[in-house]
């Protein structure tokens, strides 16, 4: 039997980087596959060209021991292969049915569409509403949206580029189950994770790349976590310390109150959230996506201002009429959870980004950007957390996904905050960048600063977090201390279910068991 | 750096065989369209005395379109800027003071601001459309010009005609040599130019327009104010137009009339296209404007082309360095059927 896909010596290079050098292998039908390797190695690349969304410089691909040659998506699609790629490619301003029929195109029944999506997704375990209009969704919510397009199609070759980054551990058990009934009929499956359990958990075979070199292969069910990291990092990973947290006396962030309507119909309405952060140590606010936590950190971070200037006090001023630049002022950074569009802009260079929010140090004169200060407080920022770039002019869409968070890290990092909020710190980025990461947090709260951690991943905020927050349907929860709670206990608390109003859509989003 | 060389290409081509077929020597047609106006110190001052406004509208607009502000109404705001600075020209009590030029500058600078500050200020406050309000805002000021010389500010010695008294000497550029029109307010042109590379390529506002432009909430995550680039954007383009419009009644023209301006304001839209937003773009696409507004009248005059046949020849080298603009941006594919 010939296998599902056979790469042959397939080069691609960039201006002043070789993204993927020679690389061969090869995987048979029913395989699920996965791609390891640090960020920057070159695996999204690869992907890309697989799919027919790059082209190669060099080498061969084959399907079904047919060449393939010059392909496109629309090519590959009709060959069976099916991609979700790391940043989602749908489109903002058109409904989640109009997107999927867009890439289905066999089909203009939209209600039938919307009836098959309505019916997958809930049966996958990753409920969404056909109707919604892109823009609106979370990136949780999008990345559901990614996957069911892919898995209406019924593929013969699956490739996901990291599709568990923002999705709940439920939504994750039940995507491996899908996984697992799509390769026992036959389908091959390409995937990539910095998540290493779940490499472990799922794959048969895997490839580690570095610098864009296949520099070896494992048997990821037969290796233990730590053998696989080092085979992608090269090193030993690095110890976590954590010391105990001084609270100071004062919260630094203090949310009185907090009520707010939702943005639409669709968003979920904040109701009476109250709690405190205090320099020192690290809050973590755990919940399902789309469960409020949009709606939280846009009033926080001053996105999105409140008409009562008390219900938040950052540093005990009045700040929630603030917007975020006044907000900044008053000592606060801000990691959001998109960084392409929000976090950074796209088409400009890492020192243009680094201008975005670290203007304040320096980086502007005289109304004008000191472009030189710019570029070494960028260059600062590429050494400190090894961003891997050509340097302060590149562009922060041409980026490794984990390159870049550490890069907007590492510059909201770099203003030394007096309040941190931070949303995924580290989401897609590998495992030695994302123990760095956290290490660099647990130094920043223990210097003075008080942070705020949004995430998902439960273990990361059991890491780090000195205390945890639960949000269920725009309530937050009175804090636990860590080392007196546990998994299930949270667990149970982000899916508590409001028996009250369980009956609309939003509650079904909410709730996933 | 292809695109204008393909364009220029297809233009050629598609306006020879154009002229070919309607009976025109297609060559001899090209040459007094495109060479036979600079041919003499006359066409050149004419070729700049044009290309200034076009390039001073330019820019300012420019400025708004990088933060997607869509400014399309700077042909009113010309005609404002040219009304205030006319007015001031012919009411100010002493006629030959050396402040009366400076007076009429800042009177167009903050006419045009004016009028483009009522869409900016819809647009903040209520968020309305400002393309439709600054278009609406441009038949507004072509009839408010038209009633005045019409009416109240009409020439009392003019014969009855529908303009204004003359302007005295001390409200006039001085122009470089009395046998031509070109005159110092190119000057102002230069600057302008420079200030906006600076504004757009060196400042911090300038940066926070073009976050706005790339990433609107990037711009919001930093907090940069939408209102604020909303109201420079305006702002710009308000006041370059209005200066525009003072170096008009300053210069060439000398009064009022009906018809002052012959559509600066709305080709300074497709100069600061062809010129990709950016200061040293929009000279080149600002001369190169000039020289079809030239060649159209010289080949109307010389050959009898018909005014419609010089318009379309225009539209084409247009819209062949605007596509040609696009297409190397975004490639078309075709995408084999399948399903
Ligand atoms: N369009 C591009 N232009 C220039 N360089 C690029 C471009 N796309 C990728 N690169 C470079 O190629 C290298 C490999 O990038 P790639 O996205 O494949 O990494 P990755 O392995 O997927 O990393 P991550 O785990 O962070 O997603 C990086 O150094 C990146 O900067
Ligand atoms: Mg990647």
């Amino acid at each position: 039997m010939p296998p599902r896909l056979e790469l042959r010596n397939i080069t691609k290079s960039y201006p002043g980087i070789i993204a993927n050098d020679d690389i061969s292998m090869s995987i048979m039908p029913g395989e699920i596959h996965a791609v390891l390797g640090e960020n920057g190695a070159g695996k999204s690349t690869l992907m890309k060209i697989i799919y027919g969304a790059a082209q190669a410089d060099s080498g061969e691909i084959f399907c079904d021991g047919k060449p393939v040659a010059a392909h496109t998506p629309a090519t590959s699609r009709a060959l069976g292969i099916e991609m979700v790629y790391q940043h989602f490619a749908l489109f903002e301003s058109v409904t989640v049915v109009e997107n999927i029929a867009l890439a289905v195109s066999s089909t203009f029944d939209l209600d039938a569409l919307a009836r098959q999506i309505t019916e997958l997704s809930n049966r996958y375990g990753m409920p969404i509403d056909p109707h919604r209009r892109v823009h609106d969704l979370s990136v949780g919510e999008r990345q559901r949206v990614e996957i069911v397009r892919c898995l209406l199609q019924a593929p013969k070759l699956l490739i996901l580029d990291e599709p568990t980054s923002v999705l709940t551990p439920q939504a994750v058990v039940k995507l491996f189950e899908t996984l697992r009934q799509l390769a026992s009929e036959g389908c091959s499956i390409v995937y990539i994770s910095h998540k290493l359990d779940e490499v472990q958990e799922l794959c048969d075979t895997a490839t580690v790349l570095r610098n864009g070199k296949v520099t070896g292969t494992a048997r990821p069910k037969e290796s233990t976590s730590a053998q696989l990291a080092r085979m992608m990092v090269g090193a030993e990973l690095p110890e976590m310390h954590v010391s105990p947290s001084v609270p100071s006396d004062k919260p630094v962030l203090e949310v009185r109150g907090l009520t707010a309507p939702a943005r639409d119909q669709y968003g979920v309405e904040l109701k009476n959230v109250s709690f405190e952060v205090r320099g020192g140590e690290i809050v973590g606010l755990a919940g399902v996506s789309g469960n409020g936590q949009a709606e939280l950190i846009s009033l926080l971070s001053g996105e999105r201002t409140h008409p009562n200037a008390l219900a938040i006090q950052i540093d005990g001023k009045a700040a929630a009429h603030l917007n975020a630049s006044e907000r900044r002022k008053l000592g606060m950074a801000f990691v959001p959870e998109e960084r392409l569009g929000r976090g950074a802009v796209p088409p400009h260079a890492l020192w243009q980004n680094a201008v975005l929010t670290a203007h304040r140090a320096g980086l502007v004169r005289n109304g004008l950007v000191d472009r030189k200060q710019a570029s070494s407080f960028a260059a600062g920022i590429i050494e400190r957390f090894k961003v891997k770039a050509n340097g302060p002019q590149s562009i922060a869409q041409s980026l490794s996904g984990g390159n870049l968070q550490k890069f907007i890290v590492g510059r909201e990092i770099a203003l030394e905050p007096k309040l941190f909020l931070v949303a995924q710190p580290t989401w897609g980025v590998d495992v030695g960048a994302a123990a760095f990461i956290r290490q660099t947090i647990v130094d920043l709260s223990r210097s003075g600063a008080a942070v705020l951690v949004i995430s998902e991943e439960l273990d990361e905020l059991f890491e780090i977090c000195d205390r945890l927050l639960v949000i269920c349907q725009g309530q937050v929860s009175p804090p636990l201390i860590r080392t007196k709670t546990n998994r299930e206990e949270i667990g149970l608390l982000m899916t508590r279910v409001d028996r009250g109003n369980g009956s609309n859509g939003r509650a079904e989003v909410a709730i996933q068991d | 750096m292809a695109a204008p060389v393909i364009a220029t290409g297809l233009t050629l081509l598609v306006g020879s065989l154009l002229f070919a077929v309607l009976g025109y020597d297609p060559l001899a047609t090209l040459q007094a369209f495109f060479i036979a106006p600079l041919n003499s110190l006359n066409g050149l001052s004419e070729w700049l005395l044009k290309a200034s406004p076009l390039i001073l509208i330019a820019c300012g607009l420019a400025v708004g379109f990088r933060a997607n502000v869509w400014n399309i109404g700077a042909e009113g705001q010309l005609i404002i800027g040219a009304i205030a600075a006319c007015g001031v020209g012919l009411f100010y009590p002493d006629p030959d003071s050396i402040l009366l030029l400076p007076l009429m500058f800042f009177a167009g600078a903050i006419a045009g601001m004016a009028w483009a500050a009522i869409p900016a200020f819809l647009r903040a406050r209520m968020n309305t459309n400002e393309i439709l309000v600054t278009l609406m805002l441009t038949y507004i000021a072509t009839l408010l010009l038209s009633w005045l010389v019409h009416g109240p500010w009409r020439d009392p010695a003019g014969f009855n005609y529908p303009q204004t008294a003359l302007l005295s000497a001390a409200a006039m550029f001085e122009p470089f040599d009395y046998a031509y029109r070109l005159n110092a307010s190119v000057f102002i042109t230069v600057v302008a130019v420079f200030l906006m590379w600076l504004f757009t390529d060196r400042s911090f506002l300038g940066y926070k327009m073009s976050v706005s432009g790339a990433a609107p909430l990037a711009a919001r995550y930093a907090g940069f104010r939408e209102s604020a680039a909303v109201w420079t954007g305006l702002l710009a383009g308000g006041a370059a137009a209005g200066i525009a419009g003072m170096a008009e009644v300053s210069g060439p023209l000398g009064q009022l009339s009906p018809q002052i301006s012959p559509g600066y304001g709305f080709a300074a839209i497709i100069v600061a296209f062809i010129g990709r937003l950016n200061a040293f773009g929009i000279v080149l696409g600002g001369l190169l404007m000039s020289l079809l507004f030239l060649g159209g009248e010289a080949v109307q005059m010389n050959l009898g082309l018909s005014a419609a046949l010089t318009r379309i020849f225009q539209g084409i080298l247009l819209f062949f360095l605007l596509a040609a603009d696009f297409f190397i941006f975004y490639r078309l594919r075709r995408i084999p059927e399948h399903a």
